[in-house]
């Protein structure tokens, strides 16, 4: 019986250091090539990294274009978390508590649009950007093409669903006979919210803030047609260096480890969220 | 209850933006596909009823991106569950080092698909990329995704293995975690063996975990497009993994046909849409749920 037990353990430590391994080996291969100069990139596969060629990412970060698209991401990435989060609690909040028609169907509506392929909507989207919410003013045209908020409201066709369906769950398992106590007190909607819900629903709220934070910093497709220079996200950036540049690979991998440095960080601090996140809450970690 | 005033005023700014970025563009798509619609001819829209429709049918290049787009979530999504589930099986009993499996597996999910082409992409260059290194060197494989379609297919689907598979992994031990023993115990009281206790009682109840986990994975093979786009400078060698996604970025959109590539991108939405509702209807009403319901 303990034979079988030492054989059972020994495939369970295999199958462990096989599958870490494939995991990390792209990854530290990335690592890897961003500390090579472009001499060294045609050196034998070897994940030592004996020198360090910093000027990959000096070069990536001293460069204007660069740290532009670097700065949209993270006021993009920002500014839509923020948002949806904020819209979500609302939306969350009167879903659960008031008795709306059709509440239901909105509830399922809103993960449609999340099932939509977003290569469907490239094409309106596009004619809507640039055609249709357009603003004639006196001395110029403005319209959210190649705009930083023009991103931020975009993101939430497919983070505005993620976060009411997390947050759904979460506001529901509040009784709702604490804010029924609040509002015998005479408490406004406002004040049952901010003072009574938000504290209650914290962790959740930080989880739908991290995540949908993560999911807009990753975007590309949507950043890639609707933005041209000014709204530019590293996303893009990083394909542009395939397309345009030529192709420097020490910089891109230095680029593609930049872009990495906040979901590592979001890994190492909400890991114990993100499968529940990724399953809309429907699997509990 | 209170006002639903209230409730309308909390969720109008969220129905405001869906409604603007979601469901506008969508009727929008819907009104365009029925015209002929070329931005840069001289002519405006012309009618043309269900034409582009038709059209579509038999576009040959719309057809294969859906072919390739099917065999693609079919592959990545079958391997991504075979491995995943024996993963989660072994995985399952505390062991010392398995905070550090779950916290390295839980990396590749939150990597932007367009940083995982590019890292897949470092991997496979020939010349100084390890797999084509190392195949070579110790088979005698010539590797190249940049003329091989059959070895470039082959990788966008282990990339997405790479990528996603630690989301199955994951979601299937959290499920497998949760699972109630007693009933594993019974069983084994009556003389189950292992393949028995596995069978009749580990996959009836772990079933609506598999099907989220189906659901998720299903609807989101059908829309890769960063990665793919990434690894495989878009979609090639020829259009051997240019999915309905990249069909559309890459050729349909830089193009000038307005109304075909609207319907086409309707198509596309309304073949998601049914296979979607298609699993969520096997998810909500399955008959083992009400039997036991």
């Amino acid at each position: 019986m303990n034979y079988r037990k030492v054989a059972r353990n020994v495939l369970k430590y295999a199958v462990w250091i096989i599958a870490t391994l494939f995991t990390v080996i792209p990854i530290m291969w990335m690592i890897v090539i961003s500390a090579r100069s472009r001499v060294e990139l045609f050196d034998d596969p070897s994940f030592i990294i004996s020198s360090f060629y910093e000027e990959n990412y000096t070069n990536v970060i001293n460069d204007e274009t660069f740290r532009g698209y670097m700065w949209n991401s993270i006021v993009v990435a920002t500014g839509n978390a923020v948002l949806v989060t904020f819209l979500a609690v609302l939306a969350t909040y009167a879903l659960s508590r008031y008795d709306l028609i059709g509440k239901d169907n909105i509830f399922f509506t809103t993960l449609t649009q999340r099932m939509a392929p977003p290569a469907a909507f490239l094409l309106p989207l596009f004619l809507l950007f640039t055609q249709v919410i357009v603003f004639e003013g006196t001395d110029r045209r403005w319209d959210l093409y190649d705009t930083r908020i023009g991103l931020i409201l975009l993101y939430c066709v497919f983070n505005l669903p993620f976060a009411i369906w997390l947050m759904k769950g979460i506001m529901d398992a509040i009784p709702s006979e604490i804010d029924e106590a609040a509002y015998v007190d005479g408490a406004t909607t406002w004040g049952v919210l901010t003072r009574i819900i938000v504290p209650l629903v914290t962790p959740g709220l930080a989880v739908t803030l991290i995540l949908s934070w993560v999911f807009a910093w990753n975007e590309y497709l949507f950043a890639a047609t609707l933005t041209a220079f000014d709204a530019r996200t590293i996303t893009t950036g990083l394909a542009e260096f395939v397309t345009v540049t030529g192709t420097n690979w020490g910089e891109m991998a230095a680029v593609s480890a930049l872009t990495l440095i906040p979901s590592t960080i979001v890994v190492l601090f909400a890991q114990r969220y993100i499968v529940t996140g990724l399953t809309f809450g429907a699997v509990k970690d | 209850m209170r006002s639903n005033r209230v409730g309308w005023l909390l969720l109008s700014p969220t129905l405001l933006i869906l409604f603007i970025v979601g469901i506008v563009p969508f009727i929008y798509v819907l009104y365009v596909g029925y015209f002929d619609w070329n931005i840069f001819a001289a002519t405006d829209m012309s009618f043309v009823g269900i034409n582009n429709y038709r059209e579509l049918v038999f576009d040959e290049r719309f057809l294969d991106a859906l072919w390739v787009t099917v065999r693609f979530t079919i592959f990545a999504v079958l391997s991504q569950f075979v491995i995943g589930f024996i993963l989660a099986q072994l995985l399952v009993e505390e062991f010392p080092g398995r905070w550090l499996f779950r916290l390295i597996h839980t990396v590749p999910l939150m990597v932007a698909p367009i940083a995982v082409g590019a890292i897949w992409r470092l991997m496979t260059i020939p010349g100084f990329g390890p797999i084509p290194f190392y195949l070579d060197e110790w088979f005698g494989i010539n590797f190249n995704i940049g003329t091989s379609s059959e070895q470039a297919f082959l990788m966008i689907v282990v990339m997405d293995i790479w990528h996603w598979t630690p989301f199955v992994t994951l979601t299937l031990l959290a499920g497998l975690s949760a699972l109630p023993q007693d009933p594993v115990e019974a069983a084994q009281v009556d003389g189950a063996n292992n393949w028995q206790i596995f069978r009749f009682i580990t996959l009836p109840m772990m079933r609506p975990v598999i099907l989220t986990v189906l659901f998720i994975r299903i609807m989101d093979a059908l829309r890769t497009v960063d990665e793919i786009n990434m690894l495989t400078n878009g979609g090639g060698p020829g259009t051997a993994t240019r999915t309905l996604g990249i069909h559309i970025f890459r050729v349909v959109f830089p193009g000038t046909d307005y109304g075909y590539g609207s319907a086409m991108s309707l198509l596309t939405l309304y073949f998601t849409i049914v296979i979607c509702w298609l699993l969520f209807v096997l998810l909500t009403h399955s008959p083992e749920n009400s039997k036991s319901s």
